[in-house]
């Protein structure tokens, strides 16, 4: 006796009670699509809001060009060379320091209480208020250590608020590399050091330069921390000048730039205050996706 | 070349320094801080009263409880949008997405947390200010709201970072046991991931607050402390629409203007002094706060015990 | 045959525990010169971890805590100051083959050029000895440019072997070598051994019965982190070696 095709159909459909199982996952599944979403395609209008408002500003006179009539014509060359000078210092300070912290945690750290208070130290450092940063440099830098305000404020101030970002990223590095390759080496007699020096730090170079990026992103963008340590409100120099600032100046920042034409100078054209903010966004933006693309590649290209 | 122990030395001091560095902080803030301390400070009057007139000049009062309203409520309301948004999309990322879908939207989460705070505050000042007028009909958008909202959308890809890993360290054998006895995809979820990674859960949420207390440039310029607004220190301080000072903005806005002054012959400080030294001490509650709840989420998280 | 030559190494009361685990207890022989001495027992019965004693990298094991002492050449190697010394003079090789991320060159190059070995001549020598003694010099040296991580699992553990010989080791301890490579080649890396025990000391691991056979010497049969019993092959591959377990675990009765 053969089976007839409907009764084969029915032994494959699923049960009452099975769809509605499904259908209710269906309406869970769309639902949590559109949350997700509701967060990501408003952020992506207002961004986009930005760059059209910004467009008329955006050439590249407004890049190198100093701000004048009071900031309400011009450029932003003096903020866009004094965030790259605290950048650039702070990267300095910051990189050598959080490298060997990340080594010191993933290479030589046992599973001790005092690996897990600094740990506890590091997420404090990066969860610190950027305010409470901005204080602690006015107390330590600027006042204690008597380097008023300047650059160098500004940008160890910056150093100490961005060390977790270049940490984390160090460990990780180093812990993608294998425990084998580290075993072979001290099987044949060397140190952990000399380990560490020839085989784990070359293979995560990638990594460490990953988290130097995002540091960099990071340090570009914040104001509070500047704001009373060494960024000011307006500097005299010349129009693509490269080497206008000593590190005991203060200097002009973009990030603080944004914050003072938007809420203190009257009357700054709209195109050039959304200009400003799409300056900001956009190096931020473009750096991160830097580097997340380099992550996503050291991840393709796998040696091992 | 520096000799293989001093490098080692190095080392380890570099692996401390996040201690150090954490104490320094402190100290150095207790450092400015504490002749308001030892001259002002009265934990009533600190604590509990809301009359904050620093700058009066026949009488001046240090009270911040209206600035830790003001840091409430908008924590608050950024968290009542924060939380359902980012734990259902880490629930999405982590369990309903394809592979692919699921690279893009953690990107994106990514550059989402990238955007510097005071991005944020101009497009609270530009963009929701007049939203805010036109949809609401108040006089001025610069509230609350106004700061609620952003630092709602500051806070989401934290929470939905820690979240998406807890979700995602809760063993595959879970999964496997619940999908073998028929459960739906949102069943297993439901039932069984999200209990089992409720600690993770939680200090995604714990670490979303403390991102939101400490926030300080994107408040200061959503709540219009440019502007000159009086305040006038009023309680019901769930009116969104009504201007707010949280402790963060209340720092950036004056320690422009209080001065830093020394102290007498006798070691007494003139009263004008007091004002800077204050909101050192409010930098102290604020590290005070951040503090207690990354040990909290570190605690919940990771148990009391030492890490097996 | 093997007492004549001295005792190489001794060990005596060694204990080792993983925490509260226990994976060596009291373990107490000789190891003499010259010899090959193979060390057999079940899986968990402790020989990596004896091998890891004897080069002191079961200091890295977290919760790893050591008793009793080894004397190579008579002297303590626990109490020894410089102990990247004590494991250059010993070359070990790992069941997991391990090919480092850098040539096939620089992988066998790795130990000199730490001892500060610079000349090139010298240098290729060097490899070109110990990748034939590894039975892998033929397959790679066309390509010695090739990153270790690229050769195949076989090749790896050959060269794992290379750079173990690379240091020019008194004492080679092998464990189970031979896991991953073909019958054929593992033979002509018996045929080296017996070669190099006329130079140095080599204690050979194995789960290989029959390996131990061959080429052991003394053999000495550990299980469950006791010694069991220390003797000539012959005699523990004999219808009696003396003791019911050894024969029973030689004939495959149990384990």
């Amino acid at each position: 006796m053969s089976i007839s095709e409907p009764a084969i159909k029915e032994l494959f459909t699923a049960s009452p009670l099975t769809q509605k199982k499904l259908t209710a996952q269906k309406w869970v599944k769309v639902g949590l699509a559109l949350v997700t979403l509701a967060i990501l395609i408003p952020l992506l209008l207002v961004l986009g809001y930005l760059l059209v408002k910004a467009w008329p500003a955006l050439s590249w006179d407004f890049l190198t060009d100093i701000p004048r009539r009071g900031m309400r014509a011009g450029g932003l060359w003096p903020a866009l060379i004094g965030t790259l000078y605290i950048v650039v210092f702070s990267l300095a300070a910051a990189a050598p320091v959080g490298v060997m912290a990340g080594i010191y945690l993933n290479e030589f750290a046992r599973d001790t209480w005092l690996t897990r208070i600094i740990n506890l130290a590091v997420v404090n450092l990066a969860g610190v208020p950027s305010i409470v940063h901005a204080l602690f440099g006015m107390g330590a830098f600027v006042l204690f250590a008597g380097l008023g305000k300047s650059i160098l404020a500004a940008s160890l101030t910056l150093a100490i608020m961005t060390l977790p970002v270049i940490i984390v990223a160090t460990k990780e590095a180093l812990a993608s590399v294998p425990m084998s390759f580290r075993e072979a080496c001290w099987n044949m007699g060397a140190s952990r050091w000399q380990t560490i020096r020839t085989i784990v730090l070359p293979n995560s170079v990638s990594g460490i330069l990953t988290g130097l990026i995002l540091e960099v992103c990071r340090a570009a963008g914040e104001t509070a921390p500047i704001m009373f340590t060494g960024a000011v409100f307006y500097k005299a120099i010349a129009p693509g000048d490269l080497f206008p600032y000593a590190p005991s100046d203060q200097c002009m920042a973009l990030s603080y730039h944004l914050h003072t034409i938007s809420t203190q100078v009257p009357g700054v054209p709209e195109e050039m205050l959304y200009g400003t903010a799409v300056v900001l966004v956009g190096f931020v933006l473009a750096f991160n996706s830097v580097a997340i693309i380099a992550r996503m590649r050291i991840r393709a290209r796998k040696k091992w | 070349m520096l000799s293989e122990r001093t490098i080692v030395a190095l080392i380890y001091l570099c692996g401390i320094s996040a201690i150090i560095f954490v104490f320094g902080i402190f100290y150095f803030i207790f450092r400015e801080g504490a002749p308001f301390l030892r001259d002002v400070f009265d934990f009533d009057s600190f604590f509990l009263s809301a009359n904050w007139f620093p700058t009066s000049e026949t009488n001046k009062r240090y009270g911040i409880l209206a600035l830790i309203a003001g840091t409430g409520s908008v924590t608050i309301l950024a968290m009542l949008l924060a939380v359902p948004f980012g734990l259902g999309s880490a629930v999405f990322i982590s369990e309903f997405c394809g592979p692919r879908l699921k690279e893009w939207l953690k990107v994106l989460i990514e550059l989402l947390a990238a955007i510097p705070s005071v991005v944020w505050g101009f497009i609270g000042l530009m963009v929701m200010n007049p939203l805010i007028v036109e949809l609401t009909g108040a006089p001025i958008g610069l509230n609350t709201l106004n700061a609620g909202i952003v630092v709602g959308l500051m806070s989401v890809p934290i929470i939905v970072s820690i979240a998406e890993d807890a979700i995602r360290a809760v063993p595959d054998t879970y999964r496997e046991a619940a999908e073998a006895l028929g459960a739906t995809r949102w069943q297993v979820v439901y039932k069984v991931l999200l209990p089992a990674a409720k600690n993770g859960l939680l200090a995604a949420v714990l670490l979303g607050v403390g991102r939101a207390v400490g926030e300080t440039m994107a408040v200061l310029m959503a709540t219009g402390h440019s502007v000159n607004i009086p305040f006038d220190g009023e309680f019901p301080f769930f009116h969104v629409l009504d201007s707010v000072r949280t402790l963060t903005a209340t720092i950036a806005a004056e320690l422009g203007e209080a001065p830093r002054l020394m102290a007498e012959a006798d070691g007494t400080y003139p009263e004008e002094a007091h004002h800077y030294q204050s909101l050192f001490v409010i930098g102290m509650v604020l590290f005070a706060i951040t503090f207690v709840i990354n040990l909290a989420a570190d605690l919940i998280v990771k148990g009391v015990r030492k890490k097996r | 045959m093997g007492e004549a030559n001295g005792t190489k190494i001794d060990i005596s009361g060694l204990s080792v525990r993983y925490g509260p685990k226990r994976v060596l207890r009291d373990v107490s022989f000789a190891i003499n010169r010259n010899e090959i001495f193979a060390i057999i027992g079940p899986a968990n019965s402790g020989k990596t971890t004896l091998l890891k004693a004897i080069n002191r990298t079961v200091e890295f094991i977290p919760e790893a805590r050591v008793s009793g002492n080894i004397r190579i050449d008579g002297e303590e190697t626990f109490a020894m100051r410089d102990v990247y010394e004590l494991r250059r003079r010993i070359g070990m090789v790992f069941p997991l083959p391990v090919g480092l991320p850098l040539s096939v060159y620089d992988n066998v190059a790795y130990a000199p050029r730490m001892s500060g070995l610079r000349d090139k001549v010298t240098l290729d020598e060097i490899i070109e000895d110990c990748l034939r003694k590894a039975a892998l010099w033929d397959e790679v040296k066309d390509r010695l440019d090739t990153l270790g991580t690229m050769l195949s699992g076989g090749q790896q553990q050959r060269l794992t072997i290379a750079r173990a010989l690379s240091h020019d080791p008194e004492i080679l301890c092998l464990d189970e070598f031979s896991i991953a490579i073909d019958p054929v080649t593992t033979m002509r890396i018996e045929d080296v051994l017996i070669e190099l025990k006329e130079r140095i000391t080599i204690i050979l691991v194995t789960n290989l019965v029959q390996q131990a056979r061959r080429l052991g010497d003394r053999t000495c049969f550990l299980n469950e982190g006791e010694v069991v019993q220390v003797d000539r092959t012959d005699v523990i591959f004999s219808d009696d070696p003396g003791n019911k377990l050894t024969h029973d675990y030689v004939n495959g009765i149990f384990g």
